[in-house]
């Protein structure tokens, strides 16, 4: 019986590939790539089919050729069925594969293209977006700053818009407090960078075609020293293709394992399957490589510092939120935004979905205080009592603000007793007994230059109202001070400040509206984090529940040898470096170090870069310039969308296609892992359909195909693809998800994109960090600390070893307690790029802020004739070229003779940048603030010697200093320079 | 007949860009004839944002003004246009991108500085309501639609609703003495147009300097009290919506228990006077004045 019906399938599938050609032109097109005999057999021989594909025409008889092209064999009936027979069970083939019942035979590449097309035979008349009355069809994407409507004509993008919802999507939450009620507007807010994506797809600067230095020949001299100055020829896909696979085999052959390293951004085009963390991770597992490890770069001083007292290490040290937005509507009497701007940075990902609820706490006639040397975007739009600081200050103030509580008897005495450990120690060193210095108001006005007066009302004002503190731009953390070289320090104090008010109780914690609303988290969509298609269960969240629930060959990288980020020009450079794990599994795997090079394993001497500008966003990137002509680096090879950055640096370019021409999925915020439940910034959970809006640009192709084609010249295309295209995986990822339960393939592909219902009243999470206060069992839906690390009982207390608030951190005095600039006793200790550093001040007397940036994603978006460089808040023209605005306080810009919008140098002993000046007195004097993420670097003779970036890459004047010493931690939103006029006109365009 | 209206709320924009980019979206390398040529990419946007801030750390603001066609109902532009530019039924302004070729003498024409000259294509051009979509069914321009605070709101009603609205929110119009009637308003155009005067009430010396709060403070002008209000938290006042240079106010602070203090203050634009010691009434009029000497918050 089960023969006759392998036997049946078999013969029906040619019936199949004839009436799918006959409907779908874009399978007939497919079909007439390639001519070849393929054959589906039994592995004895008993069953078998070949089938003759030749000139677009299916051809088939029973029994077995003689000399097929590509050969699909199965072990036995059963397994063949498990294949043939819809609805297939996914877990059941890979099972197969893994343990050899599959096996086939053929060249690597037709292999997969009769897999792809096997597989295409079910997405091939699939209805995609849908059609409107003006000839356009609507489809759908994500991206970093919220889902959009993509309209297409003629197979060009018209517009994009954001994602009003209709009747047909679930109903929103309303929150009842104070006698209203608040229910969000019907639609998905976006980011500016995302209403620049158009711009950014037809850019100018799209790499088109494959393209080669000049003078770098593989079989010659490769010319290294001039990686950054020559210019390149373009090639064909076949000969870079070459180029890249071999040298990948002759690194394996010539230097052995690690000799790869692979660069890559800390964000990318969104969808789980394109994600790096996806494709290129499976990539990379494939052909081994160095493994240059990132650091937290928005969690810093939450990671290295923070969570030393109170735990969450899998939030990488920030507090998480459940419930907040309803609390502190309900009870909440004030707001500190402490280093908060989340109308700049919107948390992450999340468009403007928190500045509908924050307007509706300013209408509760919640008070806000905003503690920032820059009165920053959420201060303009909400008010409130600005309190100006000197940069990375902030934990004198915090002190001293402790300092009053104490003397005052203002804090909550009860929680401090019962939920904390080593208060009487802190409140020693609050009242200078143990250090004979009290942290008095007076004594941080020297530090911080806020007034005492200012400090005392300060705290008073936080003891006597319900107060959340908004530390950071999600105001659970992230960005801020905690990026800046005393970020460890200002994180910590965030922690200790709220365990002296009762962190926990009604209308106290952490939090300004931007993150906690009332959504359904137990719909389970995969985040990015999740690992996409990577299969890798080390280095994603993989194995939490995506692997388990998509069902895909694992894979995983043999090469242990690593370089943290921050240190990858020192590697380079001098063969050599040391990095400490970025792993939230546990408060103490930060403390271990990782060399570089490994015993066994080769230098790095081929850089796989993919993606280009980190100039713009990586410490002291100048250095990084050394590092690509260094002549240990034998080949470099970049993978990108646009030539900016460094594509300049490449030996060879290859060209990426965007989102909008290839498939993926993903959902609107949803990264999983560290970010856990982070969907919680939106007003409706989304998941988005990303369709191939439009053909792939130029010779351009998806990160995706470009991984395959390499592979296949390794042999390891089918390892690689599964036999799948893109969409073939989406439709893996969407099966992996809830969302069959409520809506089908088809009918998502053709709408786009899906509303998880919010949960009813009585479904809604409780308050964060409640239980705690209350002493009771944990009833928060995170799954940390794990099972292991509760001091006591499972589900009581925190991660630390007391199980409580620890005011002086026993995790860093067991590990580190000879590290004098991490103490367990959170000491201030002044910023080195402050005016401690006496010698330095005096040379560079101003402050220069990096934050991130408002208009752009990081350098996503900025630059590369985006229409966001219009904006004068984010690029100046003049001149024709568009420069980076620099924000000046008019007392600064009148002693150098500085007016609105002249060009000035910026530079200290690191480097200099060319900005143009905005003088404002919404920045404190002292002070200056860029945005850290210019994506153009582009440097011109400077006449005192040297280059000048005039794109606007700050970072090339920021310490490579590590955030605290033993860590890998970036400090980079903060340094020290000086500033003039610039008055060459070199700076204009040639 | 209802007509298309828009509503700038000032207080409610805080330079997102959105309105601006979604203009960009729709209109540069997009052409839809009769209603508008394509924008050009660079430098020619049709909805602008002016920023201005006002006053001195850590007592600032800032307020932010998109600024686009205002699509008068008496306009210039209509009168010069020699048919070049057309008012619609629905209200909307177009400028024909046919007609109005060459046409640069229009850009003289709007007080306003809307209308925006495309070199490359040697045409006139204003923002248009996006009024291409609106006859295609939807229901707002693209700049309302992505604004985040509802800063914009574009409004379809008769002008007797609109006109009472007009009244009844206290809206405004730009450079309404010219009576070009747009039928763009704004609501809170204080925060872009007038000035402030604000300060901050202290007591006591060393570690016993401390803010004042709920003081009394008023302000005056020529002997006649013009506003009143209190100190908060951090003893800071602020009277606002003043027009700028409008000459000497005097400030009067008043504690029952902190004292008080009063100086006078010439207005020409926003100010902040700093911090202001109170002082206990030694019945000598003079010490009023005494604490009239500016103190930076900030250095």
């Amino acid at each position: 019986m089960k023969r006759a019906l392998l036997k049946g399938i078999l013969f029906g599938l040619s019936a199949a590939i004839r009436v799918t050609t006959a409907r779908s032109p874009a399978f007939r097109k497919q079909l007439r790539e390639r001519n070849l005999v393929a054959q589906i057999r039994l592995k004895d021989g008993s069953i078998g089919r070949h089938y003759c594909l030749r000139g677009g025409k299916v051809s088939s008889a029973a029994g077995l050729h003689p000399a097929p092209d590509v050969t699909i064999a199965f072990h036995d009936v059963a397994t063949a069925l498990d294949f043939m027979k819809p609805p297939v069970d996914q877990a059941k083939i890979v099972h197969a594969a893994k343990h050899f019942k599959v096996t086939v035979q053929g060249p690597d590449k037709l292999v997969v293209w009769f897999m792809q097309l096997l597989n295409r035979l079910q997405t091939a008349t699939l209805q995609m977006g849908t059609p409107q009355r003006d000839g356009t069809v609507r489809y759908t994407t994500n991206t970093n700053g919220g889902p959009l409507f993509v309209y297409v004509k003629d197979g060009r993008i018209v517009r994009t818009t954001p994602i009003d919802l209709d009747r047909d999507d679930a109903a929103s939450w309303t929150i009842h407090a104070r006698g209203r009620s608040f229910t969000p507007r019907r639609a998905a807010t976006i980011s500016p960078h995302a209403l620049a994506l158009r711009s950014m797809v037809y850019s100018e600067n799209r790499l088109l075609y494959p393209m080669k230095r000049v003078d770098f020949d593989p079989n010659g001299e490769r010319n290294p020293q001039n990686r950054g100055k020559s210019g390149y020829v373009r090639i064909s896909w076949d000969e870079a293709l070459d180029i890249v696979s071999s040298e990948i085999k002759r690194m394996k052959r010539e230097h052995g394992p690690g000799a790869v390293a692979i660069y890559h951004s800390s964000h990318h085009q969104w969808g789980n399957v394109g994600y790096y963390l996806s494709a290129l991770q499976r990539f990379g597992n494939l052909i081994g490589y160095t493994r240059v490890h990132l650091n937290p770069d928005s969690w810093e001083g939450w990671y290295w510092g923070a969570q030393h007292h109170y735990g969450n290490s899998m939030r990488l040290g920030t507090p998480g939120g459940y419930g907040l937005v309803e609390d502190c509507l309900k009870e909440c009497e004030q707001i500190v935004f402490w280093s908060s701007d989340p109308e700049t940075t919107s948390g992450c990902y999340a468009g403007s979905e928190g500045t509908e609820r924050r307007l509706w706490a300013k209408e509760l006639g919640i008070e806000f205080i905003h503690i920032d040397p820059h009165y920053n975007p959420t201060a303009q739009l909400l008010g409130g009592r600005w309190i100006p600081l000197r940069p990375g200050s902030d934990s004198a103030l915090a002190q001293a603000i402790m300092y009053v509580w104490v003397t005052e008897g203002l804090y909550d005495r009860d929680y401090v007793a019962t939920k904390t450990t080593g208060f009487e120690e802190w409140r020693a060193y609050l009242l200078g007994e143990s250090d004979g210095v009290a942290k008095t108001p007076e004594w941080q006005e020297a530090e911080t230059g806020v007034p005492a007066k200012d400090v005392r009302a300060l705290a008073r004002l936080w003891a006597s109202r319900k107060t959340y503190l908004a530390a950071g731009g999600a105001g659970q953390g992230l960005g801020g001070a905690g990026r800046n070289p005393t970020g460890t320090q200002w994180a910590r104090s965030m922690i200790l400040l709220m365990a002296m008010q009762g962190w926990g109780k009604p209308g106290v914690n952490f939090g300004n509206l931007q993150l906690s609303t009332p959504l359904d988290m137990t719909f389970y969509f995969p985040g990015y984090a999740e690992g996409g298609i990577s299969g890798d269960l080390y280095w994603t969240a993989s194995a939490i529940s995506n692997y388990n629930r998509m069902p895909h060959v694992l894979s995983m990288n043999p090469v242990k040898q690593m370089i943290p980020r921050q240190k990858l020009a020192d590697a380079i450079i001098e063969g050599r470096s040391t990095g400490y794990y970025w792993d939230g599994v546990s408060l103490e795997a930060q403390f271990v170090p990782f060399e570089y090079p490994l015993p066994g394993h080769s230098r790095v001497h081929m850089l796989y870069r993919y993606g280009a500008s980190s100039f713009g966003t990586m410490a002291n990137s100048q250095r990084m310039v050394e590092a690509y002509r260094h002549p240990s680096l034998e080949f470099v090879v970049n993978q990108s969308i646009w030539h900016e950055g460094e594509t300049q640096f490449a030996d060879v370019i290859l060209p990426a296609c965007t989102m909008l021409e290839r498939y993926d999925i993903g959902e609107w915020s949803g990264a999983g892992a560290y970010g856990h439940h982070i969907q919680q910034q939106l007003n409706h959970r989304m998941i988005v359909m990303q369709h191939k809006c439009i053909e792939p640009l130029g010779e351009s192709k998806s990160d995706y195909q470009i991984f395959l084609d390499i592979l296949e010249r390794l042999g390891l295309g089918a390892v690689f693809s599964e036999g799948c295209s893109e969409l073939d995986w989406c439709k893996r990822v969407f099966d992996s998800s809830d969302l069959p339960r409520y809506v089908s393939w088809q009918a998502f592909l053709r709408k786009g994109y899906f509303v998880v219902p919010a949960p009813s009243e009585a479904q809604r999470e409780p308050a964060y960090f409640r239980w705690f206060a209350e002493d009771r069992h944990k009833d928060a839906p995170e799954p940390l600390p794990l099972p292991s690390q509760y001091a006591d009982t499972f589900g009581k207390g925190l991660q630390t070893p007391s199980g409580k608030i620890e005011f002086v951190s026993q995790t860093l005095q067991r590990a580190c307690a000879d590290n004098p600039e991490r103490p367990a006793l959170n000491r201030y200790i002044p910023s080195p790029e402050g005016p401690a550093d006496g010698e330095r001040f005096a040379r560079y007397p101003l402050q220069l802020l990096s934050s991130h940036p408002r208009y752009s994603f990081h350098t996503y978006s900025d630059g590369k004739g985006s229409f966001i460089n219009d904006l004068s808040a984010h690029r100046i023209l003049k001149d024709g070229y568009y420069y980076w605005p620099l924000r000046i306080s008019p007392q600064d810009a009148a002693v150098r003779g500085i007016a609105q919008h002249d060009l000035v140098r910026v530079f200290n002993e690191r480097g200099a940048v060319l900005c143009a000046a905005e003088i404002t007195p919404l920045i404190a004097p002292g002070v200056l603030k860029a945005f850290e993420s210019s994506a153009v670097y582009d440097p011109i003779p400077d006449r005192h010697g040297g280059m000048i970036d005039r794109g606007g890459c700050v970072n090339l004047l920021t310490s490579p200093r590590p955030i605290v010493k033993g860590s890998s931690g970036m400090a980079s939103s903060n340094c020290l320079v000086e500033i003039e006029k610039w008055r060459e006109t070199a700076a204009c365009p040639v | 007949m209802k007509k298309w209206n828009l509503i700038v709320d000032v207080e409610r924009c805080h330079n997102c860009g959105n309105c601006v980019l979604a203009n960009q979206d729709e209109h540069v390398d997009n052409d839809f004839p009769g209603y508008a040529a394509p924008q050009p990419k660079q430098g020619g946007a049709w909805i602008r944002i002016e920023s201005v801030a006002r006053g001195t750390p850590p007592m600032v603001d800032a307020a932010h003004l998109p600024t686009m066609c205002n699509h008068c109902d008496n306009a210039p532009c209509i009168a010069a246009g020699r048919g070049a530019v057309k008012k619609r039924p629905d209200g909307i302004v177009i400028v024909d991108p046919v007609l109005a070729k060459g046409r640069k003498d229009l850009l003289a024409v709007c007080p306003y500085g809307a209308m925006h000259w495309n070199e490359e294509l040697g045409l006139p051009q204003i923002w248009i309501f996006d009024a291409h979509l609106l006859d295609h069914g939807w229901h707002e321009p693209r700049c309302s639609q992505v604004c985040p605070t509802g800063a914009l709101q574009a409004v379809k009603v008769s002008d007797e609703v609109m006109q009472e609205r007009f009244k009844c929110e206290g809206l405004d119009v730009l450079q309404e003495e010219l009576n070009t009637r747009p039928r763009v308003y704004y609501r809170n155009l204080y925060r872009y147009r007038q000035c402030f005067i604000g300060g901050s009430a202290v007591y006591g010396e060393g570690a016993g300097r401390d803010c004042v709060p709920d003081a009394e403070v008023t302000l005056s002008r020529n002997g006649k009290i013009v506003q009143q209000t209190g100190t908060d938290g951090f003893g800071d006042f602020k009277f606002d919506r003043l027009p700028g240079n409008s000459g000497r106010y005097r400030i009067e602070i008043r504690h029952p228990r902190f004292g008080q203090a009063a100086l006078e203050a010439d207005l020409s634009d926003s100010l902040y006077l700093g911090a202001i010691r109170l002082q206990a009434p030694s019945g000598d009029p003079r010490n009023l004045f005494h604490s009239s000497k500016l103190e930076p918050q900030y250095e």
